[in-house]
Order: structure tokens, then C-alpha cells, then sequence
């Protein structure tokens, strides 16, 4: 915890609530996290972590609570907010008619800058596949090609929903330096995980703690 | 704006590597038109008179037809998951998109619809107005259709659920579009119905983006 202490806040959430199909999932959810830090949730299926970082990501509203971005609400400009952030869901937005490589320099693109996917690819073991059609990729290989948009384009926040599943031990180790690297150079990681995903120093939220069942037991 | 264009020769790339499945629009169309004189017989002269109608029903039909895969793809793979967190405006993507969809759609209906107005008897100065009125009148077609399919998506069956909600809607591109092509093979004059076409044009442009990415957001949810 040493790199997050008696460093400013960067991101904080302040008593979040969620709300899904009329049901609260969590309720009175904080957190902050400075520069650098990573942050894992935890939590059996349903216990709102995918929900949790749609909110995060700007993609669904809390019922209540803030999210606050260098102490400024992220409500106030969420476009800022969406230009700051990489989210990476359960799917992996490739188009399979088109090639890897242009897949990537498409996302890359739209963030402002296609010079990175090069180096994308390279990170995730890609390189040799970036002319090949995304419809040939096995499951880990468009996991992969879905990852390395963290590394074709910059961002101060990566949002991370299961990021391990289908990948095979070597590549999920990659992910971890990948990672590592990137906390190093001041970003901050929010993942939610079942797996072996190895993160040094990393804060952990347990979601059970903030369900509402809860909060009425006696 | 880059990230706008960005998108638009993303979807053409697409729609050009897609196969046949871009065809089909025009496809449709052609077969469509090519039908009407088998069915409504050989007389030039009906022909020539419910020729405009026949041209524009199917082109409507055809640009609905193609309308509903607009967003589905995206929303099933999670494209528009990430094109709703891009820093451009989900307005600008919405717009982006029924703009290919009208180059890679519309377009190609335009410029076969010469050869079928020969099929159905359309007179040469009938022939140079439908070109310009489709030219006003079909991307209306595109944004209209665009929002009927942000609100269709992950709608099972949506196919359905979009022409019920899009046709009543194209109805006032279909009625001055005919009025156009009508009042030129007449010589009644056509420059009513264009400006209204045109007018729908500018409405349309102003209030669908809106529309389709509050529909967009709300099935993003």
C-alpha cells in the first residue's frame, strides 16, 4: 500500500448504489485510488462486479453516489471521462471480416492516434498474426487482439472485466507485466477476477461487503 | 471530425468486405421493380403511369430491408459498447453510420435506378427528376431508419418491430418523392415537392442523431 498512501486521490467513488432490473446489487460502494494503484474486485457471480465497471466506465448510472476524477465530479464531463479510460467487457468487439491489425488501428484510431498498435500487437504476442483475419483467431488469440487496444492507445484508466478467461498461462503472465508496466508509469487498473492474475500491491474490494442484504440483517 | 470519418470508411471497408450480404439491398430492389411489369402486364402506358410509385416503394422497401442490421452486429459483439465509450459523441457515431449506411445502400439504388426505369416505362424527363429526388430523399431514409434501429436493437424478431415503426414514417419522403417524378412527367413543375423533400432532409438530420443515440444509450443499460 505504500505507493497509495500519502499520495493524492486520483479516482474515488463516494457511496455508490446499483440498481439492475429493480433490484439493488450494492449499495454505499467507496473506494480511492492514486496514481499507480490497482484495484481487484472480488465476488461470487451477480455480486455486481461487471456492474460496478460499466458504472465506472460511464456506461451505467448509479442509482446514487459520486465518481469523482482529480476531485472533480465525472459527471460533469463525461466525454472527458470516456477520452481517459479503456474498458475491456466480456466481448471482444472484433470484426471478422477484417484483418487483426486493422481491427486494432480502427479502435486506436478513434482515440486519436494509430502510431501504438504496432507496439499493441508486440505486447500480446500478436505480431505475427496482424495480417490474418480476425474470423481465423481461437478464442485466447481474440482475447488477446481485444487486450492489446490497452497498449495501442493511451489511457490513464484500464477497466477490466475478466481479462483472463480463455487465455493460456503464458499470455495471462504477459497481461500481469503489461500491467505492472503501465501502474509503473502512473495508470490506474480496476479488474475484476477470479483468476491467477498475479497484481503486487493491489487494493482489494470484496463485493459482498457492500450487498444490501446485508446491510438490513439484523 | 477525424474520429467521425474514421468511422464511416470503417463500415464502407466493412460493408465491401461483407460479401454479398451488402448486395442484397440492390438486389431487391432490381428484382422487385423487374417484377411489376410481369405482374401488371405488358401496356406501356400503365406502366409509365404508376412507374414513379414503383420505383420509390421498392427503393423504401430496400433501404428498410438493410436498416436492421445496422446496429445488431455492433451490439452483439461489443462494438458499440466501445463506440459508446470513444471520445466522439454517440450523436456523431449514430450519424456516421446511417451516412455509410446511405453510401454503401442508397447509393448503389440511385445509380441502377436509370436501367429499371426503363423497365417500367419512365419517361426521360421522369428519369432525371427521380435521380434528384432520390438524391434529397433517401438519406431521410437512412436517419430515419437509423433510429428505428437503435431502438430495435436487442429486440428478438426486430426485423418485424422496424418496418412496423419505420414505414409510417417514410411515408412523406414516399408521397413528395412520387410528387416530384409526377410533376415532371406532367409538367405540373416538381419544385414544391423538392423543397419539401429537402426540408424533411434538414429535419431529419437535425433530430435523428439525437433520437438513435438516447435509443443507443438506453439498450446499453
Amino acid at each position: 500500500m505504500t505507493a497509495s498512501e500519502g499520495t493524492s486521490t486520483q479516482f474515488q467513488a463516494r457511496a455508490l448504489d446499483c440498481e439492475r432490473g429493480g433490484r439493488l446489487v450494492f449499495v454505499g460502494l467507496d473506494f480511492s485510488l492514486a496514481p499507480g494503484s490497482a484495484l481487484v474486485l472480488r465476488g461470487a457471480n451477480g455480486s455486481g462486479k461487471s456492474s460496478l465497471l460499466r458504472i465506472l466506465a460511464g456506461l451505467l448510472h448509479p442509482v446514487g453516489g459520486t465518481l469523482e476524477w482529480a476531485g472533480a465530479p465525472v459527471s460533469e464531463d463525461p466525454e472527458a471521462h470516456r477520452a481517459r479510460l479503456h474498458y475491456v467487457g466480456h466481448l471482444d468487439a472484433l470484426k471478422t471480416a477484417l484483418t487483426v491489425g486493422e481491427n486494432l488501428a480502427f479502435w486506436a484510431g478513434l482515440r486519436g492516434s494509430a502510431a501504438g498498435v504496432g507496439a499493441g500487437l508486440d505486447q500480446f504476442g500478436l505480431g505475427e498474426l496482424a495480417d490474418m483475419p480476425a474470423r481465423y483467431l481461437s478464442a485466447g488469440q481474440r482475447r488477446r487482439a481485444s487486450l492489446a487496444r490497452l497498449a495501442a492507445s493511451k489511457a490513464a484508466l484500464w477497466l477490466l472485466d475478466e481479462p483472463t478467461v480463455t487465455l493460456d498461462a503464458a499470455s495471462v503472465a504477459g497481461l500481469g507485466r503489461a500491467m505492472a508496466a503501465y501502474r509503473a508509469a502512473g495508470g490506474i487498473v480496476v479488474v475484476a477476477t477470479h483468476g491467477a492474475l498475479e497484481i503486487a500491491e493491489a487494493q482489494t474490494l470484496d463485493m459482498s461487503t457492500f450487498s444490501p442484504s446485508l446491510e438490513f440483517a439484523p | 471530425m477525424t474520429g467521425f470519418y474514421r468511422i464511416v470508411g470503417h463500415e464502407l471497408r466493412l460493408s465491401v468486405r461483407g460479401g454479398i450480404g451488402s448486395l442484397v439491398a440492390l438486389i431487391f430492389f432490381v428484382v422487385t421493380v423487374a417484377l411489376f411489369p410481369l405482374g401488371v402486364g405488358p401496356e406501356l402506358e400503365v406502366l409509365g403511369r404508376i412507374a414513379p410509385g414503383v420505383v420509390w416503394v421498392a427503393a423504401l422497401l430496400a433501404a428498410m430491408l438493410s436498416m436492421e442490421r445496422l446496429f445488431q452486429t455492433d451490439y452483439e459483439d461489443g462494438t458499440l459498447e466501445l463506440l459508446a465509450l470513444s471520445p466522439l459523441p454517440l450523436e456523431l457515431v449514430v450519424l456516421a453510420k446511417c451516412l455509410a449506411h446511405w453510401l454503401s445502400t442508397a447509393l448503389p439504388l440511385i445509380i441502377i435506378s436509370p436501367v429499371l426505369s426503363l423497365l417500367v416505362n419512365m419517361s426521360a424527363d421522369g428519369l432525371v427528376m427521380l435521380i434528384a429526388a432520390m438524391f434529397l430523399g433517401t438519406p431521410t431514409l437512412s436517419l430515419i431508419g437509423g433510429v428505428g434501429a437503435a431502438l430495435t436493437v436487442g429486440a428478438r424478431r426486430g426485423g418485424v418491430l422496424l418496418a412496423l415503426l419505420v414505414l409510417p414514417l417514410y411515408i412523406p419522403v414516399l408521397i413528395f418523392g412520387v410528387g416530384a417524378v409526377e410533376g415532371a412527367i406532367s409538367g405540373y413543375g416538381s419544385t414544391a415537392p423538392l423543397m419539401i423533400l429537402g426540408g424533411l432532409f434538414l429535419g431529419a438530420l437535425v433530430l435523428t442523431p439525437f433520437a438513435g443515440a438516447a435509443a443507443l444509450r438506453l439498450a446499453l443499460e
